[in-house]
């Protein structure tokens, strides 16, 4: 009995570690230049943004968590930080960049998400 | 951020963007973070009932109409038309009814209304919190007296059974109830491959939840002695951290206070003059230009010149200079400031975001935000945290039920809920900004504004500060003190051919030798041919005279017989003047000597630098005797003279070399290059003429008192944050191993998953208190 429970726990941790590390999550890729992106119930939607090289573009947060943790986002490589005032939409233009990963997040880092620029 | 709207049109048909469309719904108002960046000139309108492309043109041509109005370009996307122009507001909203749509202003949030609807919003979100707590705590803490009273929690009888379904079903309740929020954020997180303070909590509370019931439905599955219901943990836990959420934005509150404070100085009202009439608006309607007149005892509403009358202003709110500054015709007026004495007309020169007030609350609100680079230790771990956390809880399950005593299943059950429970990411993350919050907020307070949290970490580690001599440690005002004729030119005409040559310069010096020139009513000529030459001097043509007005290396290179004027000239350099010689085609006829007077305070200042170890060097263009006699008086014993604009950067870069880390403060501009080569650059504004672009730290009063404060300020607030982050990580390196029960074989207690929810509840708390602790920082100026 002991042997499957310890293979059960084994394999629960294999899972973690494959859903939340090793998953490439599914990325919303931005056609027409801007994007609407939830602020809600603990995440972003969507979290994960694709956009092409070398393009600006812009990202419209709209804020439904009252949390104050969801207020502030940060992309810290691109030197962004603005406040998202609850239930207004807040523009934030990405300037032209080059490919790469780019975090967004809250301060305590709860919601997250990224930027794919490739 | 450097936002600018694009402007670009969408090519929608009637109906248009299905999903921004929704938005609009969604929300009835917008905010642009773009239009901070917006210059004087600019309207943003938010347009309603614009249902289709043509709609644009319709809406631009109107707008186009208005007079004042250059131009109008319409965001179809947005629903956003950005008019460029001088036009009132309400003109153009008009013009858009008159077109058959809504539009009303994208900015009539203004910065105090944006504040207040936070503070509504916190205060809503904080009654639903203690709402949840209650609940949450009103069932949880009769059942935890009930299980310390009675020691009886377990179910072994049908009646017991009955009994704790019905307490099940109501924990499940308070679930759904006080807990939703953070069931739902886990399991969003979790569709989205993530994991965050609500998947612990969710999985913790739940896990106890569900065992309890596989309990209540089927004891027989569990050994009797495991047959222990945690109901009143899951309600516990669930409300003590609705509390501590509660009383984290209570805290969270008093972290902006300083912000608020720089808000409040913003007027309302102005009182225009138009049509020979005083009338009051609201300040988003002042226009560039307007005439205002402000009374004694009122408030600058916007920046501008005075044109008419005679005042005394408070400026302490912006630079936390203490005297009143008398104003007169042509003086700068700062919005926020308060007229003390007399009553004065001023004209507008810059309105709405451009003020110097709202560049500053835009600079400090960032910056409140910005992180400094000793929290990203912390950010990487939150980053892996959870998952980490929730790998511990299953490792430390199956430790038990290999290794543990009976009953193993209760022992794994408690000890992965609590390990659960009691990891506390949030106090991670929220331990560098909460004191960088207050920190910032705090230096602002002192007329300190500080860019960034890189900025405020560099600055608590400076270990030389740099010194620009002119206008940094003196006032930066020179005046002519003595004029020593060494030919038979008469006084004033050495007066008015130097002050000739000088006006084309915009050198301190040179402008003390116009201004003196024109306090004497001598006359000033128009010079041909002007040169300047970089450090040394200047030279020019009048009436095929040839001009040359310089230092020593500048009269030896260009072979001037200087005689004993040298001596002289060394005489007046050693009582802290700085003597220039004059020649006309190439014979000395004068030496000038011009002193700039060391500020008063800067001597204090400069003590308090070297009392907190900073060692402090003087660097400037003027000659060594005059350098040697400022550096002397003003306390410093190390000081460099002669430095040519490019080679103060040098000397920045040989003072890293030597393995200093080095502030510089500079007036901004001459001083570029200089300031950006240095780890931070100060620049030392003179009242309210602040560079705000141009340096790392920007002192808003010229006094260098302004430079000890900001480093106090930054070495407070990273004692601070180092406190937050060294408690954050021992709680949760303490805490965690504690919840494992890697300590009941030794001590034979495991912790109670309840403890484990109260301390995490108000681990979090506790960093935030921690950081308002920073409001009572004072700097001291001795």
């Amino acid at each position: 009995m002991m042997i499957w429970i310890n293979l059960a726990g084994l394999i629960l941790i294999g899972l973690i570690v494959w859903w939340f590390w090793l998953y490439k999550a599914q990325s919303t890729e931005i056609k027409d230049g801007s994007i609407e992106v939830l602020v809600k119930d603990g995440v972003y939607q969507p979290a994960n943004i694709t956009v092409p090289a070398h393009q600006s573009f812009q990202l419209m947060f709209v804020r439904q968590d009252a949390t104050p943790c969801a207020e502030t986002l940060l992309i810290p490589e691109l030197d962004i930080n603005e406040t998202l005032a609850l239930n207004k939409r807040v523009t934030v233009t990405i300037p032209a960049s080059s490919a790469g990963v780019y975090p967004f997040h809250c301060q305590m880092q709860m919601y997250r998400g990224t930027l794919v620029i490739k | 951020m450097n936002a600018k709207t694009d402007n670009t049109k969408a090519h929608a048909c009637c109906g248009g963007d299905k999903k921004v469309s929704t938005a609009s719904k969604a929300v009835e108002s917008e905010t642009h973070a773009e239009q901070v960046s917006a210059s004087s000139g600019e309207v943003q309108l938010n347009i309603q009932g614009a249902s289709c492309a043509s709609c644009v043109s319709k809406i631009e041509a109107a707008l186009k109409q208005v007079s004042g109005v250059t131009n109008a370009e319409m965001n179809f996307a947005e629903r956003t038309v950005l008019v460029l122009g001088s036009s009132s507001s309400h003109a153009l909203i008009k013009a858009v009814e008159q077109a058959g749509y809504n539009a009303t202003l994208a900015n009539t949030d203004s910065d105090e209304a944006a504040i207040e609807e936070k503070e509504q919003a916190d205060w809503a979100y904080y009654k639903k919190l203690m709402r949840d707590m209650v609940i949450a705590l009103s069932l949880g803490v009769p059942l935890m007296l009930y299980g310390l009273v009675t020691g009886e929690m377990s179910v072994n009888t049908t009646t017991e059974r009955i009994v704790w379904l019905i307490v099940g079903i109501m924990t499940l309740g308070v679930m759904v109830f006080s807990g939703r929020h953070f069931y739902v954020g886990a399991w969003n997180s979790f569709k989205n491959h993530a994991a965050n303070m609500d998947t612990l909590i969710a999985l913790g509370t739940g896990t106890a939840w569900l065992y309890s019931m596989v309990v209540v439905f089927f004891p027989g599955y569990v050994p009797e002695m495991a047959r222990h219901v945690y109901f009143e943990a899951t309600a516990m836990i669930i409300g003590l951290i609705n509390l501590g959420l509660a009383l984290e934005i209570k805290a969270r509150g008093k972290t902006s206070e300083a912000i608020k404070r720089l808000i409040g100085l913003q007027a309302k009202t102005a009182r225009v003059i138009r049509d020979g009439h005083d009338i009051d608006i609201p300040i988003e309607d002042v226009l560039l230009n307007d005439l205002i007149r402000v009374r004694p005892g009122e408030r600058i509403s916007v920046d501008g010149l005075v044109v008419e009358g005679q005042t005394s202003i408070d400026e302490s709110m912006l630079t936390g200079e203490p005297m009143p500054i008398e104003k007169r015709k042509d003086d700068e007026v700062v919005a926020g400031t308060i007229n003390k004495s007399g009553s004065i007309v001023f004209r507008a020169e810059r309105v709405g975001k451009d003020t110097a007030l709202a560049q500053i609350i835009n600079m400090v609100k960032r910056a409140q935000n910005s992180k400094p680079p000793i929290g990203r230790l912390a950010d990487m771990i939150s980053a892996y945290f959870v998952p980490v956390v929730m790998i511990i809880a299953v490792i430390s399950a199956l430790v038990w039920l290999n290794f543990g005593p009976s009953p193993e299943v209760a022992f794994a059950i408690v000890s992965a809920t609590t390990v659960l429970i009691i990891a506390c990411p949030c106090a991670l993350g929220l331990a560098t900004p909460m004191s960088v919050m207050v920190g910032v907020g705090k230096a602002a307070e002192a007329g300190v504004l500080i860019r960034n949290g890189e900025a405020l970490q560099s600055a608590s580690k400076i270990t030389t500060m740099v010194l620009d001599k002119t206008g940094t440690i003196t006032e930066g005002a020179p005046k002519v003190t003595d004029v020593v004729i060494a030919s038979d030119h008469s006084h004033n005409d050495v007066l008015s051919l130097a002050a000739s040559l000088e006006s084309g310069s915009e050198h301190p010096l040179a402008m003390a030798i116009v201004e003196s020139a024109k306090e004497q009513g001598v006359p000033i000529h128009s010079v041909t041919d002007f040169q300047s030459i970089a450090g040394k001097g200047v030279e020019a043509m009048l009436n095929s005279q040839r001009l040359l007005f310089g230092n020593e290396k500048l009269m030896i290179e260009q072979g001037i017989e200087l005689h004993h004027y040298i001596d002289k000239a060394q005489r007046l350099a050693a009582d802290a003047k700085t003597p220039m010689y004059f020649a006309i085609d190439s014979t000395l006829v004068a030496v000038i000597a011009v002193a700039d007077p060391i500020k008063p305070d800067s001597i204090d200042a400069i003590k308090r630098l070297q009392h907190n170890g900073i060692r402090v060097v003087m660097l400037t263009g003027d000659n060594r005797l005059t350098a040697k006699a400022v550096a002397r008086k003003a306390g410093i014993a190390d000081y460099v003279a002669e430095v040519l604009p490019e080679d103060k950067a040098n000397k920045i870069l040989e003072l890293q070399r030597e393995g200093e880390i080095v502030g510089m403060t500079g007036d901004g501009i001459n001083d570029a290059p200089a300031l950006a080569h240095a780890n931070v650059g100060f620049a030392i504004g003179t009242g309210t003429d602040v560079a705000i672009e141009s340096a790392d730290i920007t002192l808003m009063r010229g006094s260098l008192h302004g430079l000890a404060d900001a480093i106090a300020v930054s070495k407070a607030t990273l004692r601070n944050i180092k406190q937050n982050l060294f408690g954050a990580f021992i709680y949760n390196v303490a805490g965690i191993p504690f919840a494992t029960g890697v300590f009941y074989p030794f001590l034979g207690i495991l912790l109670n998953p309840v403890i484990a929810g109260a301390a995490m509840a108000f681990s979090s708390l506790t960093v935030v208190t921690n950081a308002n602790r920073l409001r009572l920082f004072k700097a001291k100026e001795h």
